[in-house]
């Protein structure tokens, strides 16, 4: 039975019922309900326990601003989530609620010891303790206040929904669906304007919803507020509901967060739970209203204490009585408004408390018409009530003292304390705010971004003032856009104006310093924390909330912020902007870490990109390793065979005969333009200039600092043209570096570049046999050694496609690399299989080509360097034009400390023992009995078995590691210490004799 | 300067709490000091507590242009280890560490060091080749690191996901025992409140214009806010806006400046014991005392002085939270923010002394120089009382952009905190 739904009130659907569980009892509310609304419906206020006390708790809010009744809810496995808010989330049919943040039940929660102490537990306590023993803070100390701390319990399954990103452009933007909302979006779309209108609320209306005796142009409030609706409609805006504008950016980018499924009893299969929409708008129309304010009382936490705007929404927009005899405590005109909608619907209003004491006088009278009481300059003194406020201390005040008090009965407080413009959207712009001294309030001041500030949010009151400037604000946006446009101000009657002053705590008669009067409800902190923060020097806003925690909730400080403010420069004693605002920070409600990951997750995450020729190593037992963003064949294992022994085989076979390699991830970078070859000298560190058409270079690419960044091997097509190859993992880096030096440094170079990564599928095929191999499959080029010799490319046909091929080597044997276009790259490879069978053609993978290559002592950029190494310090001085007159990073290598002596420099390095390999990072040091921390000479880049010389060996980057050749150096590991002799790093077939075939 | 302690505390809440006293004055300036530091982050207010206690030098005025630690100090993820490559980085960032463990007692303040560990997970072999290098060059350098297997780091970090589909697996993780967090404001106060009780005045909302030279060269002093102050010392301890003050003395800093961003959770209970880097992915990630998760991701693209920051970069890091801790995609964002973090060309600082006569310099912090707080202000302090580096911060000069001497952790790690 819902004791306090009224007949006849409302916006939720009449039909029926929707069951809930809250701590395992069930309810039954209705369809459009929040779980606070049917909560409250069956009168429960107790929701929840704050952070530090653990002081019982009921919602004050009937939005997302709510700082209290944070609940856990669940929808089945990985479905589960803490610091819901009750008033916000929507009723759906079997949904589980749990209260949060107790020891114990939520109306005995055995942590609430913390209140019985809680003068201990001043502003700033834990900075003042906990410090000795010295290692007790995280052993002992820190544990516990873990455990104390936090809110609800975090997930700890994977969430099985999916989250949606969407990209929009629009030429007006309106966040905010209410009254200055609603008339901007209908003015913009009236004059021709593409509008899109968001709120974060389940309807649209905003204050309407709450406010049905409003009448607008002749209409009672709800019948305008729905053939409004239905005109935008009809005018084609977008508007979207439960969606809420999160953060504003640069350029008018703003991000908004739609709730797709969580009202929902069953989602549709498949559907996302949620939708970041990322939106750039020409024109930006924050129509966002204002945040009631609580007052800073004694006791003005307990369940049942809210805000009386929160009360006028229970009742207008769920049906809801909050309590049957509230006592209203206010500084401002609409609190009245609320006593009146309660009143007439069926309660008993005990007081109304008006800090003031001059109220308007129209609401006077409609008090005196319905025999409420007003006290008018009171201020309240407590209130009592465990769980549940049961009455009110109230005193007059006059000249500043406090008179007798007196108690007052009552099942609920409804408080307002004035209200404040919401402007955090506009702050995230760094929009300036200026104080206004009338309203006691923030104001828009300067904007950053091509936005409008319409409505409450700029400090107007009133429906008929709300409506009035929301058409203006349309209309100007409307021209803005170009447009034609006039404003046409809808017509009120019985509007609910008034006004209001902003306090701070208020007066007690008591000792102030003993009164607990919150301002941040759910990190407990009150008046006194922030005077006692002031006290001790927190004389900024800023410092005041870090040393309080005021305004660090979950609400963001949208409750607490302003009074806060208010108290803190009376205690300073300077005006409130003197002090200070902090800064809003995005997002405007907490959100979903999976709305901003979107798509991003799982295999979406970051796409693996794959080549051509991955399916061929997938279907034949390829181990995979991720180099960057592609996954790559790593090795080929047969049957029984572990990853070394398979390598083994695999270079003994390329070797011995011919070995198949899939190079498609290279970087490749088309070069072109009649500049191109002034360019390649430019960039790189060897002589471009005489390369003959058909011929092809390594080429080393130094950053401006000297240090090694990239290397590849580049072919010449053509006098204006070059194929430029780029490490795996440099692809993207040195087109972006080459893109910066056209674009800002040489802009008069006529160069082009284009990234021909994914145009071409790459084969590397290499052994004694490769020419073999291939040959009968090339037309159109002459593949002897005469016609085409190491370091020679052309274009041709092979296996009957269009083909770029380089005679090069990684590997010391005789090799070709064919290129051609990617759709054919598994083709080619097939028959590049087929027709290596005579020769037992092997195909291998990266591990197989990084010992070849380290055989021969050529280096891996990113392993045998790590951006401190030169040319000269990876043996690499040849591949410097001597001549050159510049190219990036050679007036670094004339800096002294790059041509100074014991640079570390690339060596090999043998074991003692050939079966012991030294691990890649391992250090090097030339005495290994040295106490720590030892003097370190260099350390091991590279390590491996191998197969042509029957043993590991490795390299080494070494101080001075060229004069140290024949010497022995040591490499202490955790198991011992290995010692190793200083060798060249032509390892294999020094002479290169297996080229020349 | 009222002694902290449990006593104090419980006293304190019997009396109303009327015995606290203000921990800092918010000092206006005297016309002259022996020294002045710009900038009151927790570097710049710990130069002045190391000058006044460790070399009796009391007559030092800390200028900021806003509210001291409201920069990059009160901004930061507080991520704090030592397991830096380079024998320079390692013996800066340990001294750091030796100075953390006891910092809390040193000032009487508790700054909330709690080594709880960070973990760095290695995705690719590349990763693993380079932290083992780390760990290797860590061990005989004496600085605690150790490697962890996938499922080692997993039993360390139970959110983590192992699994071997995972888009960038775990293939290993480099683990330092004693490295953690620390409360950032804490630390700012703290040694506010310890420079204040020594003599030194705080001056805030005073933006520092310009640095002096005087005909000979050398500094005498800054123009400020609030007018002239003279100084034959002048430090800059600025972060992001360093190159800025530097310019107004001649000296041009090799400093880019860039946005920075992290962001918080909603609290929950205890869910994460430690903290966890990912490089591979750019995401790492604690959990407050308070409960909340704290995330920091990589620099923005471009070089800003704007605090703001963008959405894309966001995403992207919270797509990366998702991917290694799964279960967090329903826990909610708080809020965010950004830096703006001083980057030099090898991603190391700048502490020591400039061409200028009595101008000298604390920058280059980027990305990761909360850990260094203790050990920056320390050295910092001793260049400004001797007029020479401490040998510990001496490799970290401005020279070595011209003579090549780097202490490259940006090329060993490619990104780091
Ligand atoms: C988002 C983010 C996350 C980070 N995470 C980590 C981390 O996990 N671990 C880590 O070790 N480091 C981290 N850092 C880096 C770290 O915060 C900084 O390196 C460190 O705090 C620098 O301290 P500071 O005292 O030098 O700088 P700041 O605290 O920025 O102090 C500089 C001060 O100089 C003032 N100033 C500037 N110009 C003037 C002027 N003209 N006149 C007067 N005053 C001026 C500023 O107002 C500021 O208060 C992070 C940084 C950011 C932004």
């Amino acid at each position: 039975m819902s004791t306090h739904r009224i007949a006849g009130k409302g916006r939720f659907d009449h039909g029926g019922p929707v069951r809930f569980t809250f701590d395992g009892k069930r309810y039954e509310g209705r369809r459009g309900d929040t779980i606070a609304s049917a909560l409250l419906a069956h009168g429960v206020h107790l929701m929840g326990r704050s952070f530090k006390y653990h002081r019982p708790r009921g919602p004050v809010c009937a939005g997302t601003e709510e700082p209290n009744a944070l609940v856990e809810t669940s929808r089945g496995k990985g479905r589960f989530e803490p610091n819901t808010r009750a008033t916000a989330q929507e009723l759906r049919e079997g949904l589980e609620v749990r209260s949060q943040n107790r020891i114990g039940s939520l109306a005995f929660d055995l942590q609430a010891v913390n209140d019985l102490v809680h003068p201990l537990f001043s502003a700033g306590f834990y900075y003042k303790t906990f410090m000795w023993p010295r290692s007790f803070w995280d052993r002992v100390y820190e544990p516990v206040i873990r455990r104390a701390a936090g809110l609800g319990r975090a997930p700890d399954a994977p969430d099985p929904d999916r989250y949606a990103h969407r990209n929009l452009h629009t030429e007006l933007l309106v966040i905010g669906a209410g009254p200055a909302g609603l008339a901007a979006a209908l003015a913009a779309a009236r004059a021709g304007a593409e509008v899109t209108l968001v709120d974060e609320h389940a309807e649209m209306g905003g204050a309407l919803l709450s406010d049905p005796d409003v009448v607008i142009d002749g209409k009672p409030a709800w019948d305008w507020l729905a053939a409004a609706l239905a005109e935008l409609d009809r005018l084609g805006v977008r508007r979207l509901t439960r969606t809420t504008a999160i953060g504003y950016y640069h350029q008018n980018f703003v991000g908004l967060c739609q709730k797709l499924t969580d009202h929902l009893d069953e989602p549709p299969e498949g559907a996302p739970r949620e939708r970041m929409w990322h939106v750039r708008a020409v024109r930006v129309i924050l129509a966002q209203g204002a945040l009631e304010k609580p007052l800073v009382f004694d006791g003005n936490d307990r369940p049942g204490v809210m805000l009386a705007g929160a009360a006028q929404t229970y009742l207008n927009r769920y049906g809801v009585l909050v309590g049957d005899t509230p006592a209203i405590v206010t500084s401002h005109d609409s609190a009245y408004h609320a006593a009146f909608d309660l009143a007439d619907a069926g309660a008993k209003v005990a007081a109304i408390v008006d800090v003031r004491a001059a109220p308007g006088e129209g609401v006077l009278v409609e008090a005196r018409r319905r025999g409420i009481e007003v006290l008018t300059s009171h201020t309240v003194t407590g209130t009592n009530g465990r769980l549940r406020v049961k009455s009110l201390r109230v005193a007059p005040v006059s000249g500043g003292r406090v008179g007798a008090a007196r108690t007052i009965a009552c099942d609920c407080v409804l408080m307002c304390g004035g209200w404040t413009p919401s402007l955090h959207l506009f702050s995230h712009t760094k929009g300036t705010l200026k104080w206004d001294e009338a309203l006691d309030a923030f104001l828009p001041d300067r904007s950053a971004e091509e936005c409008h500030i319409a409505g409450a949010g700029r400090g107007l009151w009133g429906y008929g003032a709300a409506l009035a400037d929301g058409a203006e604000i349309g209309v100007t946006a409307a021209r803005a856009l170009g447009l034609d446009a006039e404003a046409a101000a809808p017509v009120v009657e019985r509007d609910r104006t008034g006004t209001g002053e902003t306090f701070k705590e208020l007066p007690t008669d008591g000792d102030a310093g003993r009164k607990r009067a919150f301002v941040d409800f759910q990190n407990d902190v009150t008046a006194k924390d922030i005077r006692l923060a002031v006290k001790e020097g927190m004389r900024s806003i800023e410092h005041v909330k870090r040393y309080t925690t005021n305004g660090m909730a979950t609400d963001q400080g949208k409750m607490s912020n302003v009074n806060g403010l208010m108290i803190a420069s009376d205690a300073v004693g300077k005006a409130p902007p003197q002090v200070g605002l902090t800064t809003f920070r995005p997002p405007y409600t907490p959100t979903t870490f999976g709305a901003f990951a979107g798509y991003h997750r799982g295999r979406h995450f970051e796409v693996t990109r794959r080549t051509p020729i991955d399916p061929w190593a997938e279907a034949h037992g390829a181990a995979f390793e991720p180099v960057s963003l592609w996954r790559r064949a790593w090795y080929f294992p047969k049957a029984g065979e572990d990853m070394d022994a398979a390598v083994a085989r695999e270079c003994a076979a390329t070797r011995g005969s011919v070995g198949i390699f899939d190079a498609s991830t290279l970087g490749k970078i088309e070069v072109q333009g009649p500049d191109a070859v002034e360019f390649m000298n430019r960039m790189y560190t060897n002589p471009w200039t005489k390369l003959g058409i058909g011929r092809a270079r390594y080429g080393l690419l130094l950053g401006e600092d000297g240090y090694i960044r990239d290397d590849g091997v580049i072919g010449r097509l053509g006098e204006d043209l070059f194929h430029v190859t780029t490490t795996t993992g440099g692809a993207a880096r040195v087109l972006n570096m080459m893109e910066d030096y056209i674009q800002t440094e040489w802009p008069d170079l006529k160069v082009w570049l284009t990234s021909t990564t994914e145009q071409w599928a790459t084969v590397a095929l290499n052994g004694p046999n490769a020419r073999r191999v291939l040959e009968p499959l090339v037309e159109g080029q002459d593949l002897s050694a005469e016609a085409f010799p190491h370091m020679s490319v052309a274009e041709c046909t092979v296996a009957g496609f269009p083909a770029r091929l380089f005679r090069i080597s990684f590997t010391g044997e005789l090799g070709f690399e064919i290129n051609v276009p990617a759709r054919h790259g598994l083709a080619l490879w097939e028959a590049l299989m087929k027709e290596g069978e005579r020769y037992d053609i092997c195909p291998y993978g990266t591990e197989t080509m990084h010992v070849l290559r380290a055989e021969k002592g050529f280096i891996i950029v990113g392993q045998d360097t790590d951006g401190t190494v030169t040319p000269d310090d990876a043996g690499l001085s040849w591949a410097i034009g001597k001549k050159k007159a510049d190219f990036v990073g050679m007036r670094s290598l004339r800096r002294p400390d790059l041509v100074a002596e014991g640079r570390k420099q690339l060596v090999g390095l043998m074991t003692e023992d050939g079966d012991v390999k030294l691990d890649e990072g391992a250090q090097v040091v030339a005495d290994p009995e040295q106490a720590l921390p030892m003097k370190m000479i260099g350390h091991v880049t590279s390590s491996y078995y191998s197969a042509a010389l029957g043993r590991h060996f490795a390299m080494a980057l070494v101080e001075g590691g060229r004069d140290l050749e024949g010497r022995d150096v040591f490499v202490p590991t955790p198991e011992g210490i290995r010692r190793a002799t200083v060798t060249t790093t032509a390892f294999y077939d020094p002479a290169g004799e297996r080229l020349k075939v | 300067m009222t002694r902290f302690s449990g006593m104090a505390v419980l006293k304190n809440a019997l009396n109303g709490h009327k015995g606290w006293r203000e921990q800092w004055p918010d000092s206006e300036p005297k016309k002259e000091y022996d020294v002045i530091i710009v900038g009151a982050g927790a570097h710049g207010l710990g130069a002045a507590y190391y000058l006044a206690q460790e070399h009796g030098i009391t007559d030092v005025a800390v200028i900021d242009k806003g509210w001291l630690g409201g920069g990059n100090t009160g901004r930061n993820t507080t991520i704090i280890r030592s397991n830096y490559l380079y024998d320079e980085s390692a013996r800066m960032y340990d001294h750091a560490l030796d100075l953390w463990e006891g910092l809390s007692q040193e000032l009487n303040y508790n700054v909330m060091f709690s080594r709880r560990g960070v973990m760095m997970l290695a995705h690719n072999v590349h990763d693993v080749q380079s932290f083992q290098r780390h760990v290797h060059s860590n061990r005989l350098n004496g600085v605690d690191n150790r490697w962890l297997t996938p499922e080692e780091a997993k039993r360390f970090c139970p959110p983590l996901n192992i699994s071997r589909d995972a888009r960038y697996p775990v293939m290993g993780a480099a683990l330092q025992m004693r490295a953690g967090t620390a409360r950032h404001d804490a630390v700012a106060w703290g040694y506010a409140r310890a420079a204040a009780a020594r003599g030194v005045d705080i001056i805030q909302n005073c933006p520092v214009l310009a640095v002096r030279r005087g005909p000979d060269g050398a500094v005498e002093g800054v123009d400020t806010g609030k007018g002239f102050i003279r100084a034959k010392k002048v430090a800059i301890s600025a972060a992001g806006h360093t190159s800025v003050v530097m310019q107004s003395a001649d000296v041009r800093m090799p400093l880019e400046s860039y946005p920075l961003q992290a962001l918080v959770s909603e609290p929950v209970k205890p869910c994460f014991p430690c903290v966890v880097m990912s490089n591979a992915v750019h995401a790492y990630m604690s959990q407050s005392d308070k409960g909340e998760l704290v995330i920091g991701s990589g620099t923005d693209q471009y070089v800003s002085y704007s605090q703001r920051g963008g959405l894309p970069l966001i995403e992207h890091t919270l797509a990366a939270i998702c991917e290694v801790f799964p279960i967090f995609t329903r826990m909610r964002m708080l809020r965010k923010w950004g830096g703006i973090v001083d980057v030099t060309p090898d991603r190391s600082a700048i502490v020591g002394k400039t061409p200028v006569k009595g101008l000298y310099v604390n920058c280059g912090w980027g990305t990761g120089g909360f850990k260094a707080t203790p050990g920056a202000a320390h050295t910092l302090a001793h260049t400004v009382a001797r007029d020479e580096p401490h040998p510990i911060n001496a490799p970290f000069t401005l020279e070595r952009f011209t003579t090549g001497r780097l202490i490259d952790e940006a090329a060993a790690a490619a990104v780091a905190h």
